[in-house]
């Protein structure tokens, strides 16, 4: 967070509450510390949070999950024994075996993996496509504006499980085979696809917002080129909602693909993922709940802590809510 | 409470003495600070005022002195947390009304004491019409009926001076222009014909042309209804004209109270005098403005003795020991200066 | 005013245009042959596939085919199933039941988002604020289908409260717990919003206005405070409503509701390319109708607000 050029952060337009009521420091230099930026500021805020160190560790945790399966799950997780079907939990199998003999808990663990790269990889996916057609948006306007605005507002029309079934199954079909890359691209473009339009908005109007501030119009008053003015201005002043988003964007779209698994059209078997066995379990409710529990129990922590985690970074963000 | 107030006519006595003076009302040492995150803030330090009435105090200060603050706390909208009350009185009528049961206290607001704000686009609610907003204390306050409460409403905006009240009834706040926006800002105030106006900067958000215009319109109603009026305003040249006393601010405290003439032609502190200095003069064309050096002191760290001392010309080893009393120094004036008699004499 | 809304509508067009046509490519020209695995295992009939594409113009492009469909979607024909059922019918029928989940939902969303955001908003960081917090985090972080089976598997098979499904009469009180889940994550953001919204105006130089005033708090909250709060929850509201015409497929999986949801994930399954695009055209619609209807909302609710 050292890094100088986020310093500009500061100068956010409208960040400081106006002193009307507040004379207590009114054109006052903070005498015994260095001032701190937003960043300054919002670090400052987070470290005091509970909320925050406990979703960092669970964050932590999941990606060395996804990361090393194995530091945390010596056993199994793709194939089991019959003869071990719906076994109780155990010393061995700390959460019991599935239908098919396999060991919950180390499938729980596997789970991990495919929908945090998922998650991932379409957030990133996301924030960029959308990050970029925004700013050119925001920046260019005019008729590059209307054009970008209303192609966002075609795929933002479809609804968001109506739209990925579709694509998925399209692209998906009982034909096709179940390669593991293949698909797992699938879900994650088909998230893409769906997602980048409220990315583009928030990128849009953060640039309209930023763009006639005083600083940008001296900067290009001053002969900075466009490129320049686009990385060392607008992005960092745009960085920190789209941070705050990306955060929480991690969290739905874990729930997203999870949700596409259940539903049949998403990651299929072999890929190991809680959605898949949150589906395969929901028959066995009565006999084995554990089936559906753990996964799910898994599951909403993961999310969990992703929007936790956002909404720790944004009420520090948030000058307003102090 | 090692300041000893002395307010011009009555004997010296300690503060927050709670005695009925049958003065309209009175601010007694009143002490408030804001507790932030940061730290405590010392905003207001023992403030004592008093308007009766029929009479026009003007209470001059910089941003932060605590003028609205102390008005705020009159009217009891302080924002509570950061900000408390730790001492003093306000008594209205001899009674103190910080000891009032809630209930009390809004039955004065409005109808006793009615305060007018510095930016009325943001001090009317945006979504109801300008005539709502005054009618709506008919209906609540005195009960009337909507065809009744409407035709007052319109009075009130044309004792305010604004053309075709009738068809402005219905128009929203921000449908006006700024200085109509104040004028309905007044009539709204003045709706249940209050004893006390408080005016907390109402010309600051204004032209200068219409400032003036609001400032006659202010000293014209305050005339006709003999209202006590406490005048907030950082600026001298608004005070002149209307203000019968004037009460100079400076970091939470009183530093000077005089008659206005008085204080104009003999400051009694050397903050008063650095403030008539740096009103820009026609007859000094071409010489350099003169301003008061450094900023007033941070609040949650006033310097010891008296507050105005790093700034001071005067200063002297005394005034960053001692913190200087509000003593009078004439018949009719006090001030917070251990060499107040000092300037009042020169020539 | 007036132009404003015939430059909103003329907005509409391509936007609607371009989803549905999004949604006919992927349907019937990306698969490749239209009449793959859509007759079960079994081929369909030569009869059949002249008939289709007869009617639809399978031979030409996918240009011609969607002007096709969307001339014969103008005199209200939504087309056929592959079983010669009427798809408007399918629709017809199906609509009402979502609609009817849809308001359940909406009517839970603001008695409880809306009541739990106030009663924070004007009290934060009591107990009850911080209760709110944590319920409203939960349900942003459950995924619907979670959320949708605990209830299911607590409430009705557990407890017995409830039955487990909503039976075809849909009375609206079987509709209660579906209508939570599916307004399950809207209720957490109503709540968020309300209280920001209260909490930031609570301060505001009008509110302060109104009680220097001498108004009594419940009049200073309840008329002051609260119409300028709704207006981003009553916005939202009104947003949430397409969304949740649109988005109940899970909840209308789960609880066996004969809804829009079902029929066109039926649909989808059995590949019935026709019924899909159908549905999918009809949501689309309500959708950016009910956006539009929720612009004109905002402007009626802030007069600030002025459409040029």
């Amino acid at each position: 967070m050292s890094d100088p050029s986020t310093a500009s952060i500061v100068s956010t337009p409208g960040a400081h509450p106006t002193d009307s009521g507040t004379p207590a420091t009114a054109g006052q230099p903070q005498s015994n510390e260095k001032p701190r930026g937003l960043l300054g500021d919002a670090w400052q805020d987070l470290r005091r949070k509970p909320l925050f160190w406990i979703a960092s560790t669970l964050i932590v945790v999941f990606v060395l999950m996804a990361l090393f399966p194995a530091l945390f799950a010596p056993g199994d997780a793709v194939n089991g024994s019959l003869s071990r079907s719906l076994g109780k939990p155990s010393g061995d199998a700390w959460f019991g075996y599935d239908l098919q003999g396999r060991d919950v808990y180390a499938r729980v663990i596997y789970g991990a993996s495919a929908s945090i790269q998922v998650a991932v990889l379409a957030v990133l996916g996301t924030l960029l496509v959308g990050g970029t057609m925004g700013i050119i948006a925001g920046y260019r306007g005019g008729w590059v504006d209307g054009l970008l605005s209303r192609i966002a507002d075609v795929f933002f029309g479809l609804p968001f499980v109506l739209g990925a079934i579709v694509i998925l199954t399209t692209f998906n079909g009982s034909g096709s085979g179940n390669s593991k890359i293949k698909i797992m691209s699938l879900v994650t473009i088909s998230l893409i696809v769906l997602s980048w339009p409220v990315v583009m908005r928030l990128m849009r109007s953060s640039v309209l917002a930023t763009k006639e501030a005083d600083y940008i119009v001296a900067a290009r008053a001053l002969g900075a080129g466009t490129g320049r003015i686009i990385l060392k201005h607008l992005l960092p002043n745009c960085l920190a909602p789209l941070l705050v988003y990306g955060t929480i964007m991690v969290g739905s779209f874990i729930g997203a693909e999870a949700t596409l698994s259940f539903l049949g059209v998403g990651l299929k078997s072999p890929v190991v993922s809680w959605g898949i066995m949150i589906s395969d379990g929901k028959d066995f409710l009565r006999v084995a709940p554990g089936l559906v529990f753990f996964p799910a129990a898994f599951l909403v922590t993961a999310v969990l802590s992703f929007v936790m985690l956002g909404e720790a970074v944004r009420e520090a963000l948030d000058p307003k809510l102090r | 409470m090692s300041d000893i107030l002395v307010s011009e006519q009555s004997a010296p006595g300690p503060g927050g003495s709670g005695r009925p003076s049958g003065r309209l009302l009175e601010v007694d040492d009143l002490r408030v600070e804001f507790r932030t995150r940061d730290g405590v803030a010392k905003v207001i330090n023992g403030v004592t005022y008093h308007v009766d009435a029929g009479e026009t105090l003007a209470v001059l200060g910089e941003s932060g002195s605590g003028k609205s603050v102390t008005a705020q706390t009159i009217m009891g909208i302080l924002d509570t947390p950061p900000g408390f009350v730790t001492g003093g009185q306000v008594r209205f009528h001899g009674k103190d009304m910080l000891r009032m049961s809630d209930e009390e206290r809004r039955r004065i607001r409005g109808e006793g004491i009615a305060m007018i704000f510095q930016d009325a686009l943001s001090a009317l609610n945006p979504v109801f019409t300008v005539g709502f907003q005054i009618a709506e204390q008919f209906r609540v306050r005195r009960g009337m009926g909507r065809a009744e409460a409407k035709k007052r409403a319109i009075d009130m905006l044309d004792q305010v001076k604004i053309p075709n009240a009738k068809g402005r009834f219905n128009n929203y706040p921000h449908q006006f222009s700024g200085g109509m926006r104040q004028r309905a800002m007044i009539a709204m105030s003045l709706a249940l014909d209050p004893e006390v106006l408080i005016a907390d900067e109402p010309t600051t958000a204004l032209d200068v042309t219409v400032q003036a215009q609001i400032m006659d319109l202010l000293a014209e109603l305050q005339r006709e209804r003999q209202m006590g009026m406490i005048l907030i305003t950082h600026d001298l040249g608004v005070v002149a004209d209307v203000a019968d006393r004037i009460a100079v601010m400076y970091a939470g405290r009183i530093v000077e109270e005089a008659d206005v003439y008085e204080l104009y032609a003999k400051p009694a502190h050397p903050y008063t005098l650095g403030l008539i200095d740096s009103i820009p003069r026609l007859d000094e064309k071409g010489q350099q403005l003169r301003t008061i050096k450094g900023l007033p002191p941070n609040l949650m760290n006033i310097p010891p003795g008296c507050p105005f001392n790093p700034r001071c010309p005067m200063a002297q080893p005394v005034c960053r020991e001692k913190v200087p009393p509000l003593l009078q120094v004439g018949p009719a004036r006090a001030s917070a200066c251990h060499f107040a008699e000092e300037l009042v004499n020169r020539v | 005013m007036g132009r404003y809304l015939l430059r909103r509508l003329l907005q509409l067009v391509p936007v609607f245009i371009g989803t549905t046509f999004l949604i006919y490519w992927l349907v019937w020209a990306v698969p490749g042959d239209p009449f793959a695995g859509k007759c079960g295992e079994r081929r369909c009939p030569d009869q059949y596939i002249a008939f289709m594409t007869e009617k639809y113009h399978l031979d030409q492009n996918v240009f011609v085919q969607y002007g096709n469909y969307m001339k014969n979607l103008l005199q209200g024909d939504f087309g056929q199933t592959f079983s010669q059922r009427d798809i408007g019918d399918i629709i017809a029928t199906a609509y009402p039941n979502t609609l009817k989940l849809a308001l359940v939902a909406l009517a839970i969303e603001a008695v409880i988002g809306l009541g739990a955001g106030v009663l924070t908003g004007l009290r934060r960081n009591g107990f009850l604020d911080n209760l709110v917090l944590v319920s409203t985090l939960f349900l942003i972080a459950l995924p619907v289908f979670v959320v949708g089976f605990v209830l299911q598997w607590l409430l009705g098979v557990q407890w017995g409260l409830v039955k487990p499904t909503v039976s075809s009469e849909m009375r609206w009180s079987e509709l209660i717990v579906p209508g939570f889940v599916l307004g399950s994550a809207s209720v957490a953001y109503i709540a968020r919003v309300a209280r920001t919204s209260i909490a930031e105006n609570r301060r505001a130089d009008y509110v302060r206005t109104a009680i220097a005033k001498g108004l009594p708090m419940r009049r200073v909250v309840g008329v002051h405070l609260l119409r300028n709060s709704l207006i981003p929850v009553v916005t939202l509201l009104g947003t949430d409503l397409g969304a949740l015409m649109g988005g109940a497929i899970v909840t209308e999986g789960i609880f066996g509701i004969n809804g829009i949801g079902r029929a066109v994930y039926r649909a989808i399954v059995t590949k019935e390319s026709a019924t899909v695009v159908g549905i999918v055209v009809v949501l689309v619609l309500v959708y950016l109708v009910m956006n539009l209807l929720v612009d004109l909302l905002y402007a009626a609710l802030d007069p600030r607000i002025r459409y040029e």
